[in-house]
């Protein structure tokens, strides 16, 4: 069999990258536990002519319900005086054929029928699938009872109900698959080079759907071994002096109070058999599914793992409200490290925004969503630096502390509304339950104050507002939600990830426009993140560029826009479309930001920059002051007092 | 809401009539003279023609099954033969303790099965998880008709703490309590599977809930990380495991054709196995109708719920 051919391969170590489909199934301890036991009980099946057994079916009257390691009889004697060993090799043979077989034949009609419905499509598939939904309709087992019933009892005629009642789940995946197949250009192609449609189906679509019927194989077979033995048990399958483990098992069932050896043995047989081929039918299942391979099934624990390698003195004299100094996040993943947030230093003063502004994967979004430890761990964690918000170190407090600060003294607004509010709970619940978390009051004289949010963020009608679910609203609407709810325990700090990048430009420009009035109506201090130069300028006092997970340049918001000092904040000002200069060229940035996993030495732009000098590329290019607030990580800035060199 | 179940009872109609299609046509398949094979080589002639003209077999096959659906509609499923009474009275007596024994194993199998989904999702890795992983593969590799017999042998020959088999006592009992202490050793025996499979899918939509924006949104407004699980996490999760629970259902009742065996219950599962072993063909085919009906019923039930939990499928 496959597995065992997989086997015989050494396990190579790689270097990098993800493991290997073989290391994944072994270093699965049970799926390797499953192959082992499987093939174990597969090669004595198949050698049973071979090895020195009794004859089973040889009755032997006085030697009747023999107990178990009886001198001649280690596991005993049947009822008739049957040698039980014997019996079981043999009784799992015919129960491995017929679980083999049925399965063989559900994979060749499911799969036909799902193959030829997805690829045909139109009236036959519909025709098709109601009629496996016909199937699907009927309580799993019974329908196979009343086929037995019409056929009569016996073990082939058992084979053919299970079979059928397991074509369904063949046909439904294939479908699935075939349909998404025979939209791609390569059936095209095949189509237009004059091939003919069986041709298409079998030569080109067949292949690549043949690990998805084995998939399917692998996770049917055992409950079709199970249940075949299931209708022998009853007494409908496998008939006298045929015997395989479920009749066994029937049979044992008439003298289990006396002799429960005789049933319980072929039980847990069954048992062993259709546990191995789960266990290795998981382990391939896992193994073929891409999303386990890479991780990302693991759950997001409460709060990012803090684990400093180095904790930064806190500042003499607290003239920020929020104050990072040398911030590092990195994630961990399949054994690499990725510096996402490299050793960030932000100022957030009262009633001022700062906006961090950068490319996807600067790692601006890391950086606010470390601050109150929201980044998922796993794989995210802090690995050194610090956050001060007035006297309290964020990343050295307990969980519960957190939990407290989050919401009420710093609030955040995420990206995009209708994926970030809960979709199963009304707008009033979501604003009621932020206000409560936080603040003792009575359930009404929440849901007043969830009114009133919504109209200070200018939602009209807004007690009606409250009972509407986040699908009822536009996208706008939803966004102003989200920004009521940051606004409901009267934070100091908001932290605003891309609040504006999934709405509608006008939107946009609305939502901008509302959160201006807000910061000068609360006084609260904002955390801007966006990639948008257009929107920093109408929003932040104070910008920060982040490039490849560190500051590169900072300074106000007028100094940057008139005289950008980094090449990179040139570039990104230049990305910006300007009403009215329709003849301005629009500069994309080529190439791409590099690998945080993998950063060059010297500057991390040079690669990309077109005034990249010879000593750009080593050492470590220090974030040098130009002024007051204002500093850039360039050794040759484009204006402004350049640092000696 | 009340719109919305008529609109789904009327989209049942045409599945119960494929249904009603599907066993009409397997109990045409029999080989060889129907009603010969139905009623045996020994059957007089006279019963023979009997049942050929019950059963309507001079006519075409389509005329055959608008005559039957017709009387199916009247509440005529025929006759059983064996036990000489009407087929739809003894289909309803035996479903009513099918219904208690499944209803009771679906209520443990769901509560069960979301509790330990749940703490084996938010204790992803650790050792509950394990024990919960483990537990759940050995559950649902389980032969639910052995596990039947080594509970009885367990529970009811060593230590005498259940009964091995029937409804209730023969003398004295047929109150709750007794049916109770007779129901859980079957109940339980049902349960194991469907725990098993419920208790998965509830750990991996779990873990696809935890890692939506909206769970950290909860995080970022300083919810208790409890409420953030139970209120914000499970709700969701809920909708996706809610249809398997309608599955499991179909499951549970075809999984009571054992245990009902095992522990002689005398439910509809018992029912069918001695109507194939006696030929008793229409009572199959009425047990197996009612069934197949009732399932579809519970998966409409279970769509109802998806739709009252889940505001967008309104």
């Amino acid at each position: 069999m496959s597995g065992a051919a997989i086997a015989a391969k050494p396990a190579k170590k790689k270097a990098t990258g993800r493991p290997s489909s073989f290391r994944l199934l072994i270093n699965n301890t049970l799926a390797a536990t499953g192959l082992v036991v499987l093939t174990l009980i597969i090669l004595i099946a198949l050698a049973a002519p071979l090895l020195p057994l009794a004859d089973p079916d040889v009755t032997a009257p006085a030697n009747r319900l023999q107990p178990i390691f009886s001198p001649d009889h280690v596991l005993g004697t049947d009822a008739l005086g049957r040698d039980i060993l014997s019996r079981l090799i043999w009784g799992t043979r015919v129960s491995l054929a017929v679980g083999i077989s049925a399965t063989l034949i559900a994979a060749f009609f499911g799969s036909l029928i799902g193959l030829v419905a997805g690829y045909v499509g139109g009236r036959t598939d519909n025709l098709l699938m109601r009629g496996i939904d016909m199937v699907m309709a009927f309580p799993y087992i019974l329908l196979a009872l009343a086929i037995v019933a019409a056929l009569g009892p016996g073990l082939i005629n058992a084979l053919y109900a299970i079979a059928v009642v397991n074509i369904p789940f063949f046909a439904r995946n294939i479908r699935g698959i075939t349909i998404g197949l025979s939209r791609r250009e390569f059936v095209d192609a095949a189509r237009l080079s004059g091939k003919s449609h069986v041709n298409i189906l079998f030569g080109e679509i067949l292949p690549n759907v043949l690990p998805v019927i084995i998939i399917t194989m692998s996770t049917t077979i055992g409950w079709m071994i199970l249940e075949t033995a299931g209708l022998s048990f009853l007494g409908l399958g496998a008939q006298p002096p045929q015997a395989d483990l479920g009749s066994m098992l029937g049979e044992g069932r008439k003298i289990l109070f006396t002799s429960p050896h005789v049933s319980i043995i072929p039980g847990l047989m069954i048992f062993v058999l259709v546990m191995s081929i789960n266990l290795f039918g998981d382990g391939v299942r896992d193994v073929l599914d891409p999303r386990l391979k890479s991780g990302a099934l693991s759950r997001p624990v409460a709060r990012t793992a803090v684990k400093r390698t180095d904790v930064p003195e806190a500042p003499a004299e607290q003239d920020a409200v929020l104050d990072v100094k040398a911030l590092r996040t990195e994630f961990e993943i399949g054994g690499d490290i990725y510096k996402a947030v490299g050793g960030v230093d932000l100022k957030l003063r009262q009633g001022e925004c700062l906006g961090v502004i950068g490319e996807s994967g600067s790692g601006k979004s890391v950086t606010a969503m470390s601050i109150m430890g929201l980044v998922p761990t796993p794989p995210g964690r802090i690995a050194g630096g610090a956050a001060w918000l007035e006297h309290e170190d964020l990343f050295a407090l307990s969980d519960e502390r957190i939990r407290q600060l989050r919401g009420s003294a710093v609030s955040h607004v995420f990206q995009d509304p209708l994926s970030t509010l809960h979709p199963l709970y009304t707008v009033g619940y979501q604003l009621t339950e932020a206000i409560m978390a936080h603040q003792a009051m009575s359930h009404a004289h929440a849901t007043e104050k969830a009114a009133k949010l919504l109209e200070l963020v200018r939602i009209p009608n807004p007690a009606e507002r409250l009972k509407a679910y986040p699908h009822e609203l536009s996208g706008g609407m939803r966004q102003r939600v989200c920004i009521a709810m940051a606004l409901a325990n009267d934070a100091k700090v908001i932290i605003a990830d891309e609040p504006t990048t999934a709405l509608d430009v006008t939107v946009q420009a609305q939502i901008l426009s509302l959160m201006n009035t807000l910061q000068d109506e609360t006084n609260t201090a904002t955390l801007f993140i966006t990639h948008d130069f257009g929107v920093v300028s109408a929003i932040c006092d104070r910008i920060a560029v982040m490039y490849a997970g560190r500051i590169v340049e900072t300074g106000t918001t007028e100094e940057i826009l008139a005289n950008p000092a980094h090449p990179y904040t040139r570039k990104l000002i230049d990305c910006v479309p300007v009403l009215g200069e329709p003849g301005r060229r629009l500069d994309a940035i080529e190439g791409r930001p590099p690998v945080v996993n993998r950063l060059p030495a010297g500057c991390a732009f040079a690669d990309r920059c077109p005034y990249v000098q010879a000593d750009c590329r080593s050492g470590e290019i220090p974030l040098t002051e130009l002024g007051r607030d204002r500093a850039v990580r360039c050794i040759h800035p484009l204006t402004g007092e350049g640092p000696n060199v | 809401m009340a719109a919305y179940i008529a609109k789904r009872l009327l989209a049942a109609i045409p599945v119960l009539l494929g249904l009603s299609i599907i066993v009409f046509l397997i109990m045409a398949m029999i080989p060889g003279d129907p009603a010969t094979a139905i009623l045996g080589s020994y059957a007089t002639p006279e019963n023979v023609e009997k049942l050929n003209r019950d059963l309507g077999l001079d006519k075409s096959l389509p005329q055959q099954y608008l005559i039957w659906l017709g009387n199916l509609l009247q509440g005529d499923f025929g006759r059983s033969y064996a036990l000489n009474r009407p087929v739809l009275d003894e289909v309803l007596e035996r479903f009513s303790a099918t219904l208690i024994l499944a209803g009771t194993s679906l209520v443990l199998c769901s509560v069960l099965g979301l509790l330990a989904g749940v703490v084996s999702a938010v204790r992803q890795y650790g050792w509950t998880d394990k024990i919960v992983t483990v537990l759940v593969l050995i559950g649902i590799s389980l032969p639910s008709f052995w596990l039947g017999l080594l509970l009885i042998l367990a529970f009811a020959v060593k230590i005498r703490l259940f009964p091995a088999s029937g409804m209730f006592a023969i003398y004295g009992g047929g109150d709750l309590p007794d049916l109770l202490y007779h129901l859980f050793l079957p109940a339980v025996t049902l349960a194991v599977v469907a725990t098993g499979v419920i208790a998965r899918l509830t750990r991996t939509a779990m873990l696809e809930v935890l890692r939506q924006d909206y769970i950290r949104t909860a995080r970022a407004k300083g919810l208790k990380e409890r409420h953030v699980i139970y209120r914000h996490a499970f709700k969701a999760a809920l909708v996706s495991v809610i249809p398997v629970i309608g599955i499991q259902a179909g499951f549970v009742l075809g999984g009571a054709v054992y245990i009902e065996t095992v522990f002689q219950w005398p439910g509809i599962g018992s029912m069918l196995v001695n109507a194939i072993s006696t030929r008793d063909l229409l009572l199959v085919q009425g047990g197996v109708l009612v069934v197949a009906g009732a399932y579809v019923l519970f998966n409409l039930a279970a769509d109802v719920v998806q739709t009252i939990l889940d505001p967008r499928l309104r």
